[in-house]
Formats: C-alpha cells, structure tokens, sequence
C-alpha cells in the first residue's frame, strides 16, 4: 500500500469493517442495489419515455398493454401500461422518486427530533424526562402502522403529512438510544467537573454523546429508512398516503389492484416488487452494519 | 514411581482472527501424574485458561488446536471422535469454572444440572442419582442437600453455586479435574474455603488437579508443582518448592515480589515493568525480554532454550537466577 | 398474586384514561361529521339541530365527560352509517379478525420457531444462510404486495383458491368460525398467509439472536465440559432460554398482526374490524374509530397481562412476590 492512501481513506480501508465487508456477498448485494436505486431515482427523468405526471402526454390508445414480453408487448413501453395508457417504467421512476424522498426525509426529521427528545430528557432528568419517556412507553406499546394509520386519518392526504406522521411515530427509537447514552456521559467525571467550575454543560454533553450513539444512529437510520417507506406504501395503498398528483410507489399498487382481477397484474405487481427491492437493498445493508456496529441493537 | 496420567506435547492453540493470528498455546509441553495438583500460573492473557480448555478440546471458533499430543492414560485425545471426545468429558476429565454466577443454567434446577453428568456418565437408575446427587451436595457442604435439589441457581450465593459445581465436576468420579480460576470471582473470605474443599475433596480420592489461576500465593499453599507460563509460552516449570524459592525466571521472581506480604513489612510492592505485549505483535527472542531487567541483546534475538536447573526444574532463560554457591 | 393482578387492573385503568383522551382529542379534529347526515341542500337550522343532536355545541371538556360516561356504559354512539351502536359492530366483526389473526399466529410459530433455532444453532451453514436471505426478504415485502401476488397466482392464475371475502361459517363446540368449514379453510388460507409472511420473518430474527447470545454463555460450555453432546446442548440448555423472550414476542407480534389486518382485510374483503376500521375512517365515522382504538388498547394491555403470567411459569427467575 502506497504511502498515499495513509490517512482516514487509509484507515478505513485497512479497518475491520471494511474487511469483513469485502467478504459479505450480502452486504455487497445490498449497497449495489441501493446505488443503483439511488441512481435510478436521481437519473430517471432523462431517460424515461415520458413524464407520467403530465396529463398531456399520455394516450389513451396506449392503455392497457403488457410488458414486451408477453403477446401484445411494445418495446416502446418495457414493462406495459396502465388503464391511462401510462407507460410503466416511468410510473415506477418517478414513483421511487415519491417513496424514496418520504423514506430519507422522514428518517432525517424523526431523528433531529428524537436526538433532541433524547437529549433533553437525559439532560434535564425529572419531570421531562419523566414526560417524554411516558409517552414514548405509551406509544411503543402500540404498533407502528396504526399509529400512523390513525394520525393519517386526522391529518389527510399529503406528503408534508406523512412526513409528519413518520416522525410521531419514528422519533421513540432515537430518543431512546440518546437519552441512555446521556445519562451515562452525564454520570462522569469530566462533567461533574464542568459542572463544579460553573461551565456550561450541555454544549460538553452534547460533544461528548453525539460520537458515542452515531454508530446506533446509522444502524438505526438504515432501517428506519426502508420501514418507513414500507409504513408509506401501505398507507398510500390503503388510500391514506400520498396524493393522487405524486403517486408513490404504493399509491401505484392502489391504482392498479383494481385492474388486477381484469388479469393486468404488471399495472400492481410490479411497483410493488421495485419497493421490495428498495427496501431489500436496505435491510440488506442495515443487517450488515447492525452486526459491526452495533450487535446489541434488535 | 508414580505414574503419569496426563502429557501434553508440544500442544499449540491458535486464534485466527482479522488482526492476525494470536499463538495463545505455543508448543507447550507439560505433564500431570496420578494424585497430583499441578498449577498453572501466569498474567492474565497468558494462555492459562486456553491451555486447559484445549486439553478437553473445546476450543470454539476462531480458535484451533494447531498441534500436539494430548496423552491421557497413554491415549492421545487428539485422535478421538467428537462423539469419543464427549465420554471423556465429565467422565474422565472434567472442568470448573471461573465464574459461578454464569456457569450454571439459570433455567433448570440444581438437581437437573447434577443429574445430567450422572445420567451422561454412569449407569444408576433414577432413584440412586437423586441419592447420589444429594452426597455429592453434602460432600461440598451444601447444607439441606434434600431440598436444594430442587432449587434454581438464582436462589444462591456466589460461593454456594461454586460448591455446585464443583459437586458437578466430580459427580461422575472424574481421574483429572482442571479448575479454571475457580476462585477469582468470588469474594476474598470465601476464597480460601473454596480452594481447601477443591484440594481436600481432590486429594481424599486420590484424584489429579489442573489449577489454572494469577495467584501465586494461593498455589504455593496446595500444589506439588508449578507450570509458570508467559505468552503462551511455559517458561519455568518445576516442584512448588523449587519455583518459589529458587525461582530462576525473571518473571517468576516478578510474580513473587508482587505478592503482598502482610509478615514481612515490606514498604511498597515491587511490580514488573511494563504490560504483557500485544498477542498479535509479540517480541522476537524472548517474550518477556522488554519487561526484563536482565536482558541483553541476545534475548531480543533469540528465543531461549529450555534448560535444566535440576532433574525436575525447568527454566526458559538466556540468563536465568541461579543459587549462588556459599 | 392477588396483589400483581389489583396493580394490573390500576395499570389498565391508567392506560385507558389516557388512550380515552386521545382518542377524544383525535375523533374531535377529525372531518365534520355533521355533513355527513344532513341533506346537501341542508337549512342552517337543520345543520344547527344535528349539531346539537350529536352534542358539537357543547364545550370541548363537556363533550369529554359524555364521551368518557358513554364508552363506561359501551357506548360509543352509533355509527353515522350503519346506524348501528359502534361498539357492537366491532365485537360482531371481531371474530372474523381474531380468525386469520390466530392461523396466522400459528403459521409463523410453527414455522418461525423452529426456523430460528436451527440457524441460530448452525449460523454457518447454507440452509441458515438461505433462512436468513428469506427472513430479510420477508421483513422487505410490503404486505399489501404479498396479498396481490397470492391472490393473482392462487386465485387468477392457477384458480384454485377463491379470490375474496369470508367462507361458510360452521359451528366447533358451539363457537360460530369459519375454520369449521373446508369452504371457510379455503377463505382463510391466503389471508392468513398474507399476515403471517413479515411475521415468520422477525420471529426468525429474534429466536435465532437470542439462539446466538444463548450460545455464547458459560453455561453452555459448561454443560459441554460435562461432556453433553452439542446438538444436545444447543436444543437443550440453549433453546430453554431462547424460548422464555420468545413469549414476549408472541405478545407484541399479536399487536402488530391485528393492526396489519386492516391491509389484509381489505385486500381480501374480509370483513372484520380491521376493514371496518379503514371504512370508517373513509367516512370519518367517529364512534366506530374511537370504539376501535378502545377496544384495540384493552385487548393490548389484556395480551401483556397474559404474558406477564406465562412468564411466571416458564421463567424459574422470576416471581410475582
């Protein structure tokens, strides 16, 4: 190894997890599909046929065809059109590019906020702490889905919604991991110390318990991403997601799963598949950095 | 003459890991005779604890007996079938513990875990194992032994479930028993009763002791011979006596000096420089040559030799302590 | 005992309060529902009575109380649709959801289990390589989209399996289920397997986690230096203490199936209170959602309850004194 790659790059390269990571097909699997997925969502509108969300571009006379594949198929449209004549592939692009901003944007605000919960509860003890981890006891005691079920059922259609209702139910899990982590950093030493010639300490505490949970955030993060767009594809699919203007990719299951007993089974199965794939990629990864990070996580 | 009942030759364990390999047992011979208590003494980090899981073999994941001989009764147990393997665990050699508090399984009785040996290794029907069961708890002097049996491990002391496993370990009359630390988890006044019962139940039948531990000053009350090992590495063997009196490694006469002393006032410990080197990346020459006061360059070079100090004293040293003549 | 269950009765009690609020905090914001039972051309004076009808002009704590004196009589109101009482439509649709709730159960334990244990054990090994690549697979389905798939292969494809709604309904030992019929059996299989599916796959994860830390203990290789075979020590000593969180599992995933039912229910139209539930909330139909949650929050502190007691006799350690 040359004197150049010395340094972080370096270091990162030689370290362990990198190591085992070169010997995991399914870590490896997992970030391919995952950049590829990226790439796809970023890339996609220069390549796809058309802008499925423009009205004026679709036909009619182009509904209803299968993928190229079976009888009847088009090589203009891969994998066939819906009831609007709207060409498949493009749906799924610009559809991924629905669930995959709810997934990253809804994970970056459910952890601001819970990190901050987090924080304040361990930092100020007591009452908040008391409050705030009530509530997160009274929350994880029901399921996920629901919540976001009903708090959808509330708030209505939209994806400012959606982003609003993962984040009520996303933040418990960072709130957690940072509130256990501030209260042990809290207990030491150096922060009595602070403490006793008067300084500040909450800017120490936070220098000090940041670095200490980053290595859960990711593991936590990674998951969290594909559960939260699985969590907006079944809203969506129930009607309750996304608006019928930026359909994500469940909302495309919707639309299609009442043509599915017509025997269009592409029109639904198919963006159903490309979220597995999503989140496969996902998990695939999650699994692999929860095991070197973090084993003690569920 | 007595005989041997162990020999261990030129045994090597290895541990392979992403850093690299970590030689936790490298070519250590040594032997145990019939009734004998042989001590292995070390640092922690030594290869104590690995040398004695590797003579029942069971080293798991990522380590590796490499090679050697493991002579039992003059049969190798490197050449036995795991299956082979199994009837002479428990039976013929069995293990105690470092720490009490996990050995045991939280979720069966007492008396469950006693029976199992009993039922693994002899022939007895159910009715002489719970008889037998309730000696053996006597025999560690577990008071009440009738009702214990059906107690779970939670419901005792530290020292108690010592004495569990120790009636465990010699449920089935095993000829060699290797206890691993047995004392070092447990709280100091309880140690010493421990180690009585461990040696009076041993030497009552007649039976050989394997006792791994840091604590030279425990040793040198019970055993017949030390094994002193550094780095995976035996580097002074010989009777009791002989070692601690005569000690002719630096690292033994390390050991004894940190050993307090209430008798002697002695106004501070000595200590030995240094701290054990890092398994992945161990000196060239002799392992202990940095912390060594004695060294001189051909240490840093060259592994010593074994050498003979007398007809059972064995020493690994370029330059080892020896009795100055009056 | 007696003391564990009076502090579980307070606890129940406790929780209810505060989902009760909630619950009225929720329904309150949620659509107008005064528009839902007037004619569209409405006077003001026919929207003022439905209002007072239904008790809106009162001040918010008011409607509190009577919601809260209500649901203690069971008595959520009726819904805006069926007028029917709201609670009776839930306990009327309950048992066609505890139905594919308890197959599905089933199905993951019996596949989950011992899936788990055995990759656990032998992490090595191909076939848990190939259970693991499976329970990852599993947890990475949207449940909606396994529901599809099954219905297009079993019912459109091969056409063996009906494509939707509830089966005959017989009688065992007198309980009205349609797992007394083959008809009802042919109903239930694809949705319970639906629900099942993301179920087998986190049991698999937690029993074989657990399996894997049950492994690394001193007890195991202790029973190992008895000289206790391995795969005895993995299905004995090891497998004992991965099955007692293994029940605590079993609690939580129950929860979570009932609350995946309302995807399945309404891909099947299976009508339990599940598709009720999505029903309702298409109508903003408060009684029923605030009888649902309700009665969903009872059942979830009853479900701990049971498993607090399970432990009790599966688990030597611990003791309710």
């Amino acid at each position: 190894m040359s004197e150049k790659t010395a340094g972080r790059w370096g270091l990162f390269l030689r370290s362990e997890i990198f190591h085992n990571y070169r010997r995991s097909p399914s870590a490896i699997a997992g970030s391919i599909m995952v950049v590829l997925v990226l790439l796809v969502a970023l890339l996609g509108p220069i390549w796809t046929v058309q802008n499925p969300y423009d009205i004026a571009s679709l036909e009619l006379g182009d509904a209803y065809k299968p993928p190229v594949w079976l009888e009847g198929g088009e090589a203009k449209f891969f994998l066939g059109t819906d009831q609007q004549g709207r060409d498949m592939v493009s749906a799924i692009v610009y559809g991924s590019r629905v669930s995959l901003f709810i997934g990253i944007a809804g994970t970056i605000m459910a952890s601001v906020i819970g990190i901050a919960l987090g924080l304040m509860a361990g930092y100020f003890g007591g009452k908040v702490d008391g409050i705030i981890m009530r509530i997160a006891d009274i929350q994880l005691s029901f399921p996920t889905m629901l919540i976001a079920l009903l708090l959808m059922s509330v708030l209505g259609k939209g994806v400012f919604n959606i982003l609003l209702s993962l984040t009520l139910v996303g933040w418990v899990r960072y709130a957690r991991t940072v509130r256990g982590e501030t209260l042990s950093v809290k207990k030491s030493e150096y922060i009595e110390a602070a403490k006793v010639i008067g300084l500040p300490d909450l800017r120490i505490l936070v220098r000090h318990v940041l670095p200490n949970v980053f290595a859960s955030i990711i593991v936590l993060s990674t998951i969290q991403v594909g559960s939260f767009i699985l969590t907006e594809a079944s809203l969506s699919f129930l009607g309750m997601g996304v608006p019928l203007t930026r359909p994500s990719l469940g909302m495309l299951c919707n639309n299609g799963f009442t043509v599915l007993y017509s025997g269009l089974w592409w029109v639904s199965i198919l963006p159903g598949l490309y979220i597995m794939v999503i989140v496969f990629g996902i998990n695939l990864l999650g699994d692999f950095l929860r095991d070197e990070l973090n084993p003690k996580l569920k | 003459m007595t005989k041997k009942l162990l020999e261990v030759k030129n045994l090597r364990t290895y541990f392979h890991t992403f850093k690299g390999t970590v030689k936790a047992v490298d070519d250590v011979s040594f032997w145990v005779d019939e009734g004998e208590i042989l001590a292995i003494v070390g640092e922690s980090g030594g290869g104590k604890s690995v040398t004695g899981f590797s003579v029942i073999r069971l080293i798991e994941e990522p380590g590796r007996i490499e090679s050697g001989e493991i002579l039992f009764e003059g049969k190798d147990l490197m050449g036995l079938s795991e299956s082979q393997m199994n009837r002479v665990r428990g039976k013929d050699i069995s293990m105690i513990f470092q720490d009490p508090m996990t050995s045991l399984n939280p979720v069966y009785t007492i008396g469950q875990q006693i029976e199992e040996t009993l039922i693994l290794h002899t022939d007895l029907s159910p009715k002489e194992r719970k008889a037998a069961s309730i000696e053996l708890l006597r025999s560690v002097g577990i008071s009440n032994p009738e009702s214990r049996l059906k107690a779970y491990p939670h419901q005792f002391s530290g020292g108690m479930r010592q004495r569990v496993i120790i009636a465990i370990a010699l449920a089935a009359d095993p000829k060699l028993i290797i206890a691993d630390e047995p004392t070092t988890a447990l709280d100091v006044t309880i140690q010493a009763q421990i180690l009585r019962l461990m040696a009076e139940l041993v030497r009552g039948k007649g039976r050989s002791l394997i006792l791994v531990t840091h604590d030279l000053a425990v040793v040198s009350e019970m055993a017949d011979r030390i094994n002193v090992m550094y780095c995976g590495k035996v580097v002074e063997s010989g009777p009791t006596r002989d070692v601690i009196d005569r000690s002719a490694h630096p690292y033994t006469k390390g050991l004894i000096g940190s050993i307090p002393d209430l008798e002697r006032d002695k106004n501070r410990l000595e200590t030995i420089k240094g701290i054990v080197p890092n398994m992945f990346d161990l000196p060239k020459g002799c392992k202990f040559a940095p912390r060594c006061t004695r060294a001189k360059e051909i240490c840093h070079v060259q592994e010593p030799e074994v050498i003979n100090m007398s007809q059972s004293h064995q020493v690994a040293c370029h330059f080892p302590f020896r009795e100055e003549v009056l | 005992m007696f003391r564990f269950i009076v502090k579980r009765l307070i606890q129940l009690v406790l929780v209810l309060f505060v989902v009760s609020l909630i619950v009225f905090v929720f329904t309150s914001v949620m659509g107008n529902p005064v528009y839902l039972m007037v004619r569209e051309n409405a006077t003001e004076a026919e929207i003022q009575a439905v209002v007072q009808y239904l008790g809106l002009d009162k001040p918010l704590p008011v409607q509190y109380g009577i919601f809260l004196k209500n649901a203690l009589h069971g008595n959520f109101g009726k819904s805006y649709m069926y007028h029917l009482p709201a609670l009776g439509l839930i306990m009327e649709r309950f048992p066609a959801t505890l139905e594919i709730v308890v197959v599905a159960l089933l199905l993951s334990a019996s596949l989950g289990i011992p899936l788990g244990v055995l990759s656990g054990a032998y992490p090595k090994s191909k076939f848990s390589q190939g259970v693991m690549a499976f329970s990852i697979a599993g947890i990475s389905m949207p449940s909606f989209w396994i529901g599809m798939v099954m219905i297009f292969f079993f019912s459109l494809y091969l056409g063996v399996l009906p494509v939707s709604g509830r089966g005959d309904v017989g009688t065992i030992l007198g309980i009205n289920t349609s797992l007394a019929t083959v008809n009802g059996w042919q109903h239930i299989i694809l949705p319970s397997i639906t629900l099942a599916l993301g179920n087998v796959a986190t049991i698999i994860r937690l029993t074989r986690s657990g399996m894997q830390e049950n492994m690394r203990q001193d007890y195991v290789r202790f029973a190992r230096a008895k000289g206790v075979p391995r795969r005895k020590v993995l299905f004995g000593h090891a497998l004992k203490n991965t099955l007692i969180p293994v029940v605590t599992i079993f609690g939580l995933q129950m929860g979570s199936l009932i609350a995946f039912t309302t995807i399945t229910e309404t891909i099947f139209a299976w009508p339990g209170m599940g598709k009720l539930l999505i029903d309702a909330i298409n109508i903003a139909a408060r009684p029923i959602i605030a009888a649902y949650i309700l009665f969903v929050a009872v059942m979830f502190v009853f479900i701990n309850f049971i498993v607090d007691i399970l432990y009790v006799f599966i688990d030597p350690r611990i003791d309710l004194q």
